[in-house]
């Protein structure tokens, strides 16, 4: 997969084709993975999406008591194996994302697994597919940077922690690192 | 190798495999109805219950399958909710082991498959291994030729005639076991081939070689029944071979590959424990938004995990993000890039 994942939530325009598309994978049918969040209805109409980072060593995995988490070796994590998930949630709490979700009724956890079965054949995920404002990006990095400005990041760190992520977000020019502060939201409105 | 071997997991492993040896010993009244042609079996069988052993004892070494290992059994036992735990065991054990109803929530289809090869492979289990460990055995009854008396541990358990319906039954009872699987591995099969979602993600040795592995147990088990009822025992030793061999491919499967969710899924359990005492105690609020999102009680366990991981999650303010609620995880990064770029509008 020589293709990248480039998230710019700025861009995103809350029309939730994402949500709808993401509904038709294949490995998911039916059952929308990513999240469209509000940032704060009452002052600003901008939202986010938030899709499966794809961490190199994932805090998902790692909390799993059940070792239903895994890897593929192009690094997409998957959603989880279906017998052995006991349905307990660690993952759901711990990812510094907030990415999968749980479903009561087969007590299970499902996520983002980056349409593994349109990925790993060469296709674009169902989400950056119909995204019309490239907040969800997927292609190459070089028709990324003769297109678009700002430096594709993918090393965050949360306190103490750092997590990198085959997933990229955009920051301004020459950022190397999100430092994820626990900013207040409506505080971003200008 | 040896070398790398996890010394509580061998520890584990041989105390239990040396359990079976002995229950073996005992059980077939000191091997005298025990079948030595059976050897193989009993020693394939003797060295997965090691290898089951082996990998369940490490996989409990992880912290956070200690952790609820450690959970479950704490508010299990409790002795003021233990009458009450014990209902809700029954209760569990009949919906998510036998009915296995959490998997008709996902298709009804793979509900039958699952059903049928679960419990196809789990009845035939209970009938072999006692026969071949000598804990079970039949005689002809010594009054009555036409009659066969069953002995279990030694102790006379029944007579019955062998030309009856109960007979029949019982003598037949793997090849009921063998259909049952055969058609819950088609259905599962179809599945396998046909769903785009399984065949994107599913890999040979996981998927497959357990569907095959069942497939040709159950087969050539059906082809004995053919040869001794149709054929007048044609290549009956040739197929007992074939059969003894698929067997204990799949017995040394057993610690490694899928076969092994059978064992580490009644986890499951444990953690409807754990969330029973979960709803009843303490609520956490998000550190950022206030709304209750969890109990205090994962909340903490969790905290207590990451850091046996060596994760530190902690801001220098004190705050530890695993206080944050998954909602306002999900905006941080939105929230955080436009901090960078100076609110909305883009690069
Ligand atoms: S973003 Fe979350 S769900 Fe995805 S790999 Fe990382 S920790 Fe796991
Ligand atoms: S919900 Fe399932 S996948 Fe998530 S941590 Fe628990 S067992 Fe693992």
């Amino acid at each position: 997969m020589n293709s990248v994942f480039i998230l710019d939530p700025a861009r995103c325009i809350g029309c939730q084709a994402c949500v709808h598309a993401c509904g038709e994978c294949g490995t998911h049918r039916g059952v929308s993975m990513i999240h469209l969040e509000c940032m704060d209805r009452a002052t600003t109409v901008q939202t986010t999406p938030q899709v499966c980072m794809h961490c190199e060593n994932p805090t998902c995995a790692q909390v799993c008591p059940a070792d239903a988490i895994k890897q593929t070796p192009d690094g997409v994590v998957q959603s989880s194996l279906k017998p052995r998930c006991i349905g307990c949630q660690n993952c759901v709490l711990a990812c510094p994302f907030g990415v999968p979700k749980y479903d009561a009724g087969p007590d299970q956890m499902q996520k983002c697994d980056m349409c593994y079965d349109r990925t790993s054949v060469g296709k674009r995920p169902m989400c950056a597919t119909v995204c019309p404002s490239e907040a969800l990006y997927f292609g190459s990095m070089e028709e990324w940077r003769d297109r678009r400005q700002g430096t594709p990041v993918n090393t965050f760190r949360f306190g103490g922690q750092t997590v990198k992520t085959k997933v990229y977000t955009v920051m301004p020019a020459r950022s190397e690192r999100i430092d994820i502060r626990l900013t207040d939201i409506a505080g971003v409105k200008r | 190798m040896l070398r790398e071997m996890d010394r509580k997991g061998t520890a584990n492993g041989l105390a239990a495999s040396l359990l079976l040896l002995a229950a073996i010993y005992f059980g077939s009244g000191q091997l005298r109805h025990f079948d030595p042609a059976l050897i193989a079996y009993t020693s394939a069988t003797v060295f997965a219950v090691f290898g089951i052993v082996y990998r369940y004892s490490v996989w409990l070494q992880r912290p956070p399958t200690e952790m609820y290992w450690r959970r479950g059994w704490q508010f299990f036992l409790r002795p003021a909710q233990l009458p009450k735990n014990l209902l809700m065991l029954a209760r569990l054990f009949w919906n998510t082991i036998f009915l296995q109803t959490f998997i008709k929530r996902r298709s009804h289809l793979r509900w039958a498959a699952h059903l049928l090869l679960s419990w196809g492979t789990i009845a035939a289990c209970m009938v072999t291994f006692p026969l071949v460990f000598g804990w079970i055995h039949f005689e002809a009854d010594p009054q009555d030729p036409a009659a066969y008396q069953a002995f279990a541990f030694g102790f006379h358990a029944g007579t019955f005639p062998a030309e009856s319906p109960i007979g029949w039954f019982t003598f037949h009872i793997l090849d009921f076991c063998a259909v049952a699987v055969i058609v819950g591995m088609a259905l599962a099969m179809r599945r396998r081939v046909s769903d785009p979602g399984a065949t994107s993600v599913q890999q040979f040795s996981m998927d497959f070689v357990p569907i095959i592995l069942l497939f040709s147990v159950s087969v050539t088990g059906l082809m004995l029944t053919a040869s001794v009822t149709w054929m007048e025992g044609h290549n009956y030793s040739f197929l007992a071979l074939l059969h003894a061999f698929s067997v204990i491919i799949t017995l040394l499967y057993l610690p490694f590959g899928k076969f092994f969710h059978i064992f580490q899924r009644p986890a499951n359990l444990g953690v409807r424990f754990y969330k029973e005492e979960a709803l009843r105690t303490e609520q956490a609020a998000c550190a950022r938004c206030g709304v209750a999102f969890a109990s205090r009680l994962q909340i903490e366990d969790l905290k207590t995990v990451e850091e046996q991981l060596g994760m530190s999650w902690q801001y220098a303010d004190g705050t530890h993000y695993q206080d944050i609620c998954p909602t306002c995880r999900r905006k941080m990064l939105g929230a955080n890039q436009l901090e960078a770029i100076g609110g909305p509008g883009y690069l």
